[in-house]
């Protein structure tokens, strides 16, 4: 180990304590089992993928090499151009309405509302339960012959339509409705956890100042919340680029393939299609595409020496 | 405590005089409050309604199909039938089979994944050292692959390491796929925590473990509560790593949960599939509403500060 | 031929040369109601038929779910001691790889070659001369079911071939009824098509793309007939909003549909639902056009295994699979028909009859999943499904894309 090593303390931090190489050791120590996972899990399995990647392994991986047959075929392919787009559509419309609308619940039960842990529990609730049926459940209620659309036409409108499950035009919003409804809990209760983490005396200091409760949370709470908001992004965002439960269990990718995602091309040409290597070279894409926006957020990140 | 500007959000907490705030009971704002609550409440309840209905309905009403309706007769068969009557194969115990061998898998793996994740996230942000932030980078890249694509390089592992088809082998797989988010969690969290306490904790002499079991961990209680309820819920609902890692006899819950709602042929036995999905939910509702007296205010709660 | 109680006998020999009893781990995916009796059966009798100890591992959903985890315990090195798989060209590479148990020397003592009907049932579990799978029942996917009261509310006879369903086609709608009940997902969709590929165009045709990957016959006047035919069901299956294949097929026991076009299992729904072949439904073999009848099915593989008494456990279940008792049992609890030929099943319905009938009278063809890889299979589901849900997917363009992929087909 070197001892020129970053000090064991934070950024921005002068005054280093004289026993630091040993305190660096123990949490190097400590961090064996991330360094190990890191390099072991995710980078030796992804380097395993990519190179399996180039090889036509079908039902067990091989290496006999085909170069970049698998990445032409993908290309060519319109199931996965159109698992793309619907990722483009449903990853932005997801983003945003996850984050604006877990945000606000999360700010509004910091108000020491009453009766806080029942509402949390109901927006949470979604999380708990197996998709698989849940998914079901949205089928029903999205479906036009029993659902939402029956309810509202029986009650008088005769002409309302509301199909989304089966028009392909927005089939990717009705799942959305689905996958907001599992997925904002989560990020409702990160968020109400970064709340707690913001002291008291903020609020009144503010109230002090004469600054109002939305200009508040706007200039002060949410910037103070970065790292809170980072985490929630992540998880977000991952959950968006894995997304599969969700269509599988509502639409399995129909009508057609109007509603197919990448993760589904993903596994279903691993084994449905038993053609692991087409889908090691899907899952390559995705990855590329990710390593691409995430390296120069983690240079930004960890490339300037303060933080939030 | 040098910064007391409110206006540089960026250093963190501020002192000041504590308190509750204000409010009145009946303003405008409070009924908005509530309404918004309540509103955005009944949104997520209505597919839970739709479940318990169905659940307590027997199939020819199902058939009828209006969805909403409450039953017209109450029946708890479906219950029964899907927590001890319900066949996965030449197995007829329903869910009651697997539930035991879940909460074996499930404590050590929520347990160890937590504790090795806070542990990540507290040396990553207190106690950087070269590199730390390259692994860290590579593991939250880990958080976006499709982990479907990692099944058979693991099964090669484990084969390896020898401990393929045993709980071992479970618990070691949930904590590697727990730990990129759970890191994040937990470093993004100590990175908010004030530099003071711990700058003061340093002067007083304490080290890596004593700074973590002493100031961090009580610090952190909200976002320990969020780490077990992502563990909690991805390890319980957990299918496929489940029976690819393990074997028969420790097959956990949704093992059974899957066959009941999934049997491709046959008939759909809808209200058992919503009996048996609620009943595997009540392990993770019961944990969230529980561990919910733990969302208290770090600060207040640690009170290291004064 | 040999009895049951001479393969019992056989069997307790092995028995008793092995000594060990063993716990042997089987994986299947037979979780519905019928399913699970009809493994119960199988179970049954090897825990009273041998010193071995059945250990189910069932795990609902086939293929997608259940091939990871049955790849995966076999690679881990730890693997079950039998697995359900499709036959065909599924599990070609766990053979190459040496990953599967040789039954040749069982199939020989045993005599699969005289009593297995039809013998491509064996030739789907052979591999280069030698025997992997131990076949156990046929299902075969060229069926319409056809709803007496849907035709009764419209007005015309229930139809008897293709050709009188289309033209019913007004009437049914004009009635309020959906013309065709269809499932949503893409198998549905494609064995459909594959059903009215047979039908209208004919075995040889059928022939010429899935066995030979002829891409100019799949591209071939011949072959744009069934397309436009496919169009003709795809426009009467437009205001079928369901996706299930047993939603679809209740459709057509509540008379909201005409019919569906979906393999036998689907037999066991009316069934279930208290109705009588002949009376509330029809069920037409092939269409009512071309009589013949595909012969797919399950089957049992066995992977290698270390433990010389798994190993003599493994041969005994094989042995067990095939025999006349089991056979009897297992396909009656299953709805399915029995692999041999040599047994009589007296419970049999109309429907089931009529399928005994065709095959006994030899009008059989091989399954799609003997011939096309899983792959292969895939694409075509991808294509008719999308085909399916998209009125303005031309059928030309659709045939277009269809050779195509024959082309590529391996």
């Amino acid at each position: 180990m070197s001892t020129t090593d970053a000090p064991p303390v934070r950024a921005g931090e002068g005054n280093r304590p004289p026993n630091r190489l040993f305190k660096n050791l123990t949490a190097k120590i400590a961090a064996i089992p991330m360094v190990l996972t890191a390099m072991v899990i995710f980078v030796g399995c992804t380097v395993w993928t990519v190179v399996h990647s180039f090889t036509n392994s079908r039902l067990l991986p091989k290496l006999d090499f085909v170069g970049l047959a698998q990445y032409d075929r993908l290309w060519g392919t319109r199931r996965w151009l159109i698992s793309i787009e619907n990722l483009a559509v449903y990853g932005i419309c997801s983003l945003i309405f996850t984050l604006v609308i877990g945000f606000t619940l999360a700010a509004l039960l910091d108000r020491k509302v009453r009766f806080e842990g029942v509402f949390r529990t109901i927006y949470l609730y979604p999380f708990a339960l197996s998709f698989i049926v849940t998914g079901l459940v949205w089928q029903w209620i999205l479906n036009p012959d029993f659902g939402v659309q029956n309810i509202v036409r029986k009650l008088g409108w005769e002409s309302f339509e509301f199909d989304p499950l089966y028009n392909p035009d927005i089939v990717i919003y009705g799942i959305l409705i689905a996958g907001l409804w599992q997925g904002t809990g989560l990020i409702m209760v990160i968020m109400l956890a970064g709340l707690r983490g913001i002291d008291e005396d903020i609020w009144k200091a503010c109230r002090v100042d004469g600054i109002p409760i939305w200009k508040t949370y706007v200039v002060v709470i949410i910037p103070m919340m970065r790292p809170v908001f980072i985490t929630a992004l992540v998880l977000i965002t991952s959950g968006i680029v894995k997304v599969y439960d969700l269509v599988v269990a509502q639409t399995s990718g129909g009508p057609g393939i109007a509603s197919e995602v990448p993760a589904k091309y993903v596994y279903d040409t691993m084994f449905e299609g038993q053609n692991l290597a087409q889908g090691f070279a899907a899952s390559t894409m995705m990855l590329l595409t990710v390593v691409i926006i995430l390296i120069p957020w983690a240079y930004l990140e960890f490339g300037g020496k303060k933080h939030g | 405590m040098a910064d007391a500007s409110m206006t540089v959000p960026a250093t963190g907490l501020a002192d000041g005089p504590r308190g509750p705030k204000p409010r009145r009971a009946f303003s405008r704002g409070n009924i908005f409050l509530y309404g918004t609550l309540g509103l955005v409440a009944i949104y997520y309840m209505i597919p839970l309604w739709v479940m318990v209905m169905t659940s307590l309905k027997g199939m020819p009403e199902i058939r009828m199909g209006n969805i909403f309706a409450p039953p017209l007769e109450i029946t708890f068969e479906p219950w029964v039938k899907a927590w001890s009557e319900a066949c996965t194969g030449v197995n007829c115990d329903g869910l009651s089979r697997g539930f035991w061998n879940s909460v074996q898998i499930l404590i050590p793996s929520v347990v160890l994944s937590i504790a090795v994740a806070s542990v990540n996230g507290y040396a990553l942000s207190n106690w950087k050292f070269k590199g730390s932030e390259v692994f860290f980078t590579i593991l939250i890249l880990g958080a976006f692959i499709p982990y479907q694509v990692m099944i058979y390089p693991i099964v090669i592992i484990l084969r390896e390491i020898g401990i393929m088809s045993s709980l071992a082998g479970l618990v070691l797989v949930h904590t590697i796929f727990g730990m990129p988010i759970l890191t994040l969690l937990f470093r993004n969290y100590f990175a908010s925590v004030p530099e003071e306490l711990f700058k003061a904790a340093r002067v007083d002499g304490a080290g890596f473990w004593g700074i973590y079991f002493r100031i961090m961990l009580p610090m952190a209680l909200p976002i320990f509560v969020v780490a077990m309820i992502l563990q909690v819920t991805g390890i319980w609902n957990d299918f496929l790593f489940g029976v690819i890692y393990t074997k028969p006899e420790i097959y956990p819950m949704t093992v059974q949960l899957n066959n009941i709602v999934n049997s491709v042929q046959g008939v759909k036995e809808y209200n058992v599939n919503m009996a048996a999905t609620l009943l595997t939910g009540l392990v993770p509702l019961t944990i969230y509403f529980v561990s919910g007296k733990l969302f208290v205010r770090g600060i207040a709660a640690g009170a290291v500060k004064g | 031929m040999k009895t049951i109680t001479g393969i019992l006998a056989a069997t307790a020999l092995t028995g008793v040369g092995a000594a060990n009893a063993a716990d042997l781990e089987v994986t299947h995916w037979w979780t519905s109601g019928g399913e699970a009796a009809a493994v119960a059966e199988l179970a049954k009798a090897f825990d009273n038929g041998t010193d071995h100890t059945w250990v189910d591992g069932a795990i609902a959903g086939s293929g997608g779910t259940a091939r990871p985890i049955i790849v995966s315990r076999i690679l881990g090195g730890d693997p079950m001691g039998a697995t359900q798989l499709n036959h065909g060209r599924q599990a070609e590479e766990l053979i190459q790889a040496g990953l599967l148990m040789d039954l040749t020397d069982i199939a020989e003592a045993e005599g699969w070659k005289d009593v297995v009907h039809p013998s491509s049932l064996l030739d789907a579990c052979t591999f280069e001369g030698k025997i992997y799978c131990a076949p156990v029942n046929i299902h075969s996917w060229q069926w319409m079911w056809l709803s007496h009261k849907a035709f009764a509310d419209a007005g015309v006879d229930v139809p008897q071939n293709w050709g009188e369903f289309v033209a019913a086609r007004d009437a049914l709608e004009a009635a309020g009824k959906v013309p065709l009940a269809m499932g949503g997902q893409p198998w549905q969709q494609n064995g459909a098509f594959g059903v009215m590929t047979v039908a209208l165009g004919g075995l040889d045709l059928w022939k010429q793309i899935n066995v030979d990957k002829n891409a100019d016959a799949a591209g071939g006047p011949e072959m744009a007939k069934v397309f436009e035919a496919a169009a003709v069901a795809r426009e009467m299956a437009k205001n079928s909003k369901v996706q299930d294949w047993n939603q679809a097929t209740n459709m057509v026991i509540t008379g909201e549909a005409g019919a569906q076009i979906m393999g036998d299992w689907a037999q066991g729904e009316f069934q279930v639902a208290g109705q009588t072949a002949g009376e509330d439904y029809t069920c037409l073999p092939g269409l009512g056009e071309t009589q013949i009848l595909d012969t797919g099915g399950d089957a049992f593989y066995f992977p290698v295994n270390k433990d010389a008494d798994v190993t003599a456990g493994q041969k005994e279940l094989a042995a067990l699979l095939l025999s006349k008792e089991v056979q009897v049992a297992f396909n009656l609890a299953k709805g399915s028909l029995p692999v041999r030929g040599d047994v009589d099943l007296a419970a049999a319905n109309d429907c089931m009859k009529k399928g005994l009938k065709i095959l006994a009278d030899g009008n059989i063809m091989p399954s799609g999943d003997m011939h096309l890889t899983p792959d292969t299979t895939s694409q075509i589901n991808d294509l008719m499904t999308e085909f399916f849900a998209d009125p303005s997917y031309s059928p030309e363009d659709a045939q277009k894309s269809y050779a195509k992929i024959i082309k590529t087909a391996d």
